[in-house]
């Protein structure tokens, strides 16, 4: 599973560190999201999902 | 067990309830209507990097084609439910009706010959969203409202000949238009009744920095100022009148003064319409009938009482829970909303609800530094939190003020 954000299209609402904190993060100066493990273990699929399908921006993609 | 689920809507809320219906394991047959010729498109950006011209316009489509035909659905566009029988499970189909406004269609009956189709289901998702509210004289050129891609895409067509720009109602749209418009350094008035821009929203506190900036940025404010009429010439718009009699010179209007929940098509149905489709805690109208996204009302028994959200999240929210209930997990929807908006350098974030009657306490920051927040807090409950370009990690905390504190709401 490989995981990526769209920064030009992240609106920052941090829906994705609810979702699968660890995972994602937010910049302090601006709260875009950045991946911290764009190859998340197996187990973590469910919430990097959820994260994907819970960002407002569309700006979470999951291949894989 | 369900043998063909209609979704009608095909903006975010529809299309979450279709995506989640596949990914929540229904196989049955599926079929997605949409009432404008677009594929399912995002809103938000339309009154932001649409109008600024920043994106080009492709970049609102939220699937593209392979996505779409991975739902395995019968996705048709240009089409519109126009009645539904709940007894006999069936809907009345038609074209999309030509010209400005289909809420001022009539409704039209089953018979044959009339283009109207019967659409039998046994699940039904109502997703139809809202329509943009007019005013009088809105058929006129040069006056826009913004709601759908087209309605965004002619008023950055006319913004681009530099126009004088008028723009009517204040709240989040109004406020965003105004703050695209002098980004592309146009001539702005924003026309409200109320006495400062969002103060409906968010009350006095905030909206007065939101007057401040739009100042500061060169944005003209006409506040606790009614339109009685728009001026015209040879059906082109030519000014704004006000309750206190002045004309406002403008080449083009903005009316962004709320939008009504699409129910009209509904009137026949017999289900309870108030402000929007009323549904109870899990977002059912009758057995089988769901309702998401603009369209619904709904009880949040998070916040224990009846809300209607028109912000992009709850639209995949619910319209993913929505897919679940059908499929039988009937659970309440008990989501904290969220909304942002950004105007010029101010990204504004809110979490919760907003009552009038609320008090409002600074919980970060500093408001006289533009980096902050405020807690909402009703009956000793924090119920929403509102930041101001603030930091990420505080904000998340305070969001779960509001998860956490809530709940004490539904036990008293």
């Amino acid at each position: 599973m490989k995981v990526f954000v769209d920064q030009d299209r992240c609106v920052a609402s941090g829906q994705c560190v609810f979702a699968a904190d660890g995972v994602f993060d937010q910049r302090d100066e601006d709260g875009i999201a950045v991946v911290l493990d764009d190859s998340p273990p197996d187990d973590r699929r469910a919430e990097v999902q959820d994260a994907a399908a819970g960002c407002p921006a569309v700006a979470i993609t999951v291949e894989g | 067990m369900l043998r063909h689920v209609v979704v009608v809507g095909a903006s975010a809320a529809g299309l979450s309830a279709a995506e989640s219906l596949r990914s929540k394991g229904y196989d049955g047959k599926l079929t997605l209507i949409g009432e404008e010729p677009h594929p399912p498109y995002d809103r938000p950006p339309l009154t932001k990097q649409v109008l600024s011209g920043v994106w080009e316009p492709e970049r609102v489509v939220l699937r593209d084609q392979t996505a779409i035909s991975k739902l395995d659905a019968d996705v048709r566009l240009g089409q519109t439910a126009v009645g539904l029988d709940v007894s006999q499970r069936t809907l009345r189909l038609g074209p999309r009706t030509a010209g400005p406004d289909p809420a001022r269609r009539e409704p039209q009956s089953g018979q044959a010959g009339t283009g109207v189709e019967q659409l039998a289901f046994d699940g039904l998702v109502i997703a139809t969203g809202v329509r943009a509210r007019r005013l009088p004289g809105s058929e006129l050129a040069g006056v826009h409202t913004v709601r759908t891609l087209d309605d965004a895409l002619a008023l950055r067509s006319a913004l681009l000949s530099g126009p004088r720009v008028v723009v009517v109602g204040a709240g989040f749209l109004g406020t965003e238009v105004a703050a695209a418009a002098r980004g592309l350094g146009l001539d702005v008035t924003l026309v409200d009744p109320g006495p400062a821009p969002l103060q409906r929203q968010f009350g006095v506190r905030v909206a007065d920095l939101v007057a401040q900036t739009h100042s500061d940025h060169g944005v003209r404010l006409r506040m606790n100022s009614g339109v009685t009429r728009f001026v015209s010439t040879e059906g082109r718009v030519t000014g704004v009148e006000l309750t206190d009699r002045t004309v406002l010179a403008a080449d083009v209007v903005v009316v962004a003064i709320g939008a009504v929940p699409a129910t009209e098509w509904l009137a026949d149905s017999r289900l309870p319409i108030g402000d929007g489709l009323e549904c109870d805690a899990t977002c059912r109208a009758a057995p089988g009938i769901y309702a998401a996204g603009d369209v619904a009302s709904w009880y949040n028994p998070r916040f224990d009482r009846r809300m209607r959200v028109e912000h992009r999240l709850n639209a995949t929210e619910q319209g993913s829970a929505v897919a679940a209930n059908l499929l039988g997990a009937d659970q309440p929807f008990a989501p904290v909303p969220y909304f942002w908006s950004d105007q010029y350098d101010v990204r504004l974030q809110a979490y919760g609800i907003f009552p009038r009657d609320a008090t409002t306490t600074v919980v970060h920051g500093d408001p006289s530094d533009r980096r902050f927040a405020v807690a909402y807090v009703e009956n000793g409950t924090v119920v929403g939190v509102l930041g101001w370009n603030c930091p990420p990690r505080d904000l998340r905390a305070l969001r779960q003020l509001v998860a956490d504190r809530a709940p004490d709401l539904v036990g008293r």
